[in-house]
């Protein structure tokens, strides 16, 4: 791996913006080139139809100059998507539902909610699973079988029955993300809590330490570096879980809404810029659970 | 592991064990029809003694075999059985206490509907995983794979485009599923379009990673045969990367179904899974929505299963097959 390359020779930082950045900013700028050769490209028919037949005759640099300012693009050029994204940041109060903040709001509350939710039950699941064999044999296969199914697909009855228990509002769409999430934590926790040497788990039996003892003092201490990459993977699902969750309930707030109006209305800048917002809120969530797994490990002394 | 447990010692328990068992399924069979919807909305104090009874000799029945050994048949014989109590307790408690259909139907409801509908449901499953996913699935796992390879002796381009691809794994990108039915219209090719953009990544950075995995001595031990670099990819690095294909290509399989079936949330024609789960949810047809959930289940684990042995078949020499 490059970074750790660049870790290990410890590098000046100008060197490493050389080496890191110079060639993921001339990827990034490829792909920018590219979405605005794609918008050229899907956009003129449209333009030529609607914008500039009407007006007679054309040159080629009106056809490039409309095919970057079309009302309803098939494809939206990357400023515009770039100005409809600032303007619904800055233009529109925080509680509007005009202001894409407003619902990474909505949508960042059942995440957090379902990553919470998911975590602790995988958490207990993966302590009952390392300390009864018969469950061990009995349920982890079920919940690897859990994941080969698309769960996704529950979240209609999902909301179907928490809708007629009387729950609404965040709760449901916390239940996918907890779907989605429990199963890393779960998988890993196993492995994790497995993790110490016969050597130690020994060294606790010669202590008489209790079994609960034994998990804290030496089972969960040696998980956490399994621990924290499934956090980072539970989280980027539970995103995904919340988001789907508001499709099929005709949610009218979250990104996953957002889409939704986005698609029926034909607005293909607010499904863009809708899109931009949730890599951005995706990538914000890893990277806060990136942060606390530095502060933890850290502080345990040595990753 | 190879080899059933037969100590001697054992003999006695493992009858026990069937025993109880078949004490089970007696009492299970013999529970089920006593299971009415309570007339005057009280469930009678003896049913819920049975339930107890029967609850406890279930617990008991799978402690007993999941203690039989750890002969790998024995593992799926637990999960097996515990999934059928599962099952057989989900089917006694909602005819037990009369859960309105609406909001969980019990299993052979299920099964019922299936049946009645199977040609629906296996239309869309015809539509849904036959054209959508297997082509989306096909085509992003070979692009993936392809641009891995090519990308593998350009170290600028692995520098550039290591870091994004990475990040994708952050980013819900089943949201491109409105924008895909835009362009590529209602029909399948709009939700295969979304499958290989999700399988894509993890393709290209499993590979790139299992490239990577070839050991130093072997690598040496090639350059010291003269061995050019597609002998070299082929003979070595590609069957050392094969682990991490794999991996890559199991996970693809249930993502591609997800982004199937999400994408037919934003429109599809009048077939196909997703499409089938979210009209007769609508419809408040709740037992058809099971049903096509089982079929996607099913699809599911049954795509695993084969790539588990396929890998099995294709990797038996490797280290990560062998031990398991």
């Amino acid at each position: 791996m490059p970074e750790q390359m660049a870790r290990t020779v410890r590098a000046t930082w100008m060197w490493r913006l050389g080496f890191e950045g110079l060639p993921i900013a001339m990827v990034i700028g490829a792909l920018l080139a590219l979405w605005y050769g794609l918008a050229w490209m899907l956009n003129a028919p449209g333009a030529i139809e609607r914008v500039l037949a009407p007006q007679g005759a054309w040159a080629w640099p009106d056809l490039l100059r409309a095919t970057m300012a079309m009302e309803r693009p098939v494809v939206p050029a990357p400023h515009q998507v770039a100005a409809d994204f600032w303007s619904s940041l800055t233009d529109w109060p925080l509680d509007s539902p005009r202001n894409l903040l407003y619902h990474v709001a909505v949508t960042g509350h059942s995440t957090l909610l379902g990553f919470v939710m998911g975590t602790v039950l995988g958490l207990v699941l993966s302590v009952a699973i390392v300390h009864s064999r018969t469950l061990d044999k009995a349920l982890l296969p079920w919940i690897v079988a859990s994941q080969t199914v698309p769960v996704l697909a529950i979240a209609p009855i999902v909301l179907v029955i928490l809708g007629s228990l009387g729950f609404s509002g965040a709760a449901p769409k916390a239940v996918i993300a907890m779907y989605l999430c429990f199963f890393p934590v779960t998988v890993a926790m196993v492995q994790g809590l497995r993790s110490p040497q016969k050597i130690d788990t020994e060294m606790m039996h010669t202590y008489a330490a209790s079994r609960w003892q034994a998990l804290w003092l030496l089972r969960l201490p040696a998980s956490l570096p399994f621990l924290f990459p499934a956090l980072r993977v539970g989280v980027a699902a539970g995103l995904v879980g919340a988001m789907v969750a508001e499709l099929p309930t005709g949610a009218e707030a979250g990104l996953g809404a957002r889409l939704l109006t986005g698609s029926y209305y034909g607005n293909t800048v607010q499904i863009w810029s809708a899109l931009l917002m949730s890599a951005l809120l995706g990538l914000a969530l890893t990277a806060c659970v990136a942060l606390a797994e530095r502060l933890v490990l850290n502080k345990r002394g040595g990753v | 592991m190879s080899g059933t447990p037969s100590a001697p010692a054992n003999a006695p328990a493992q009858h026990l064990t069937l025993a109880l068992l078949a004490a089970c399924v007696l009492c299970a069979g013999l529970l089920l029809p006593l299971a009415t919807p309570p007339t005057d909305g009280e469930v009678s104090v003896s049913f819920w003694f049975a339930a107890a009874v029967l609850g406890t000799m279930a617990t008991w029945s799978i402690q007993r075999i999941a203690a039989m050994g750890d002969a790998r048949w024995v593992g799926l014989l637990t999960a097996a059985v515990f999934g059928l109590w599962i099952v057989y307790f989900w089917q006694l408690l909602v005819t037990a206490f009369d859960v309105p259909r609406v909001l969980l139907p019990a299993p052979l409801r299920i099964a019922h509907s299936m049946a009645e509908h199977s040609h629906t449901l296996w239309r869309d499953f015809v539509q849904t995983v036959g054209k959508a996913v297997l082509v989306g699935w096909v085509m992003g796992c070979g692009m993936g794979f392809a641009v891995a390879v090519a990308i593998d002796r350009m170290p600028f381009l692995q520098r550039g485009l290591l870091p994004v691809a990475s990040l994708t794994s952050a980013v819900p990108l089943v949201g491109v599923a409105p924008i895909a039915v835009m362009w590529f219209g209602f029909d399948w090719p709009s939700k295969a379009a979304v499958v290989v953009l999700m399988t894509f990544f993890p393709m290209l950075v499993s590979t790139l990673a299992g490239l990577k995995a070839a050991g130093k001595l072997e690598l040496e031990l090639m350059h010291s045969y003269a061995a050019n670099y597609w002998r070299t990819l082929l003979a070595l690095r590609l069957p050392a990367a094969l682990p991490f294909i794999f991996g890559a290509l199991k996970v693809n399989a249930t993502l591609a179904l997800i982004g199937a079936i999400v994408a037919e949330f934003f429109g599809s024609p009048t077939v196909g899974l997703g499409f089938r789960i979210s009209t007769e949810s609508a419809k408040m047809n709740m037992a058809l929505v099971w049903g096509a959930i089982v079929v996607a289940a099913v699809t599911g684990s049954v795509a695993y299963a084969l790539l588990v042995q396929l890998e099995r078949r294709v990797a038996f020499w490797h280290p990560s097959v062998r031990d398991a």
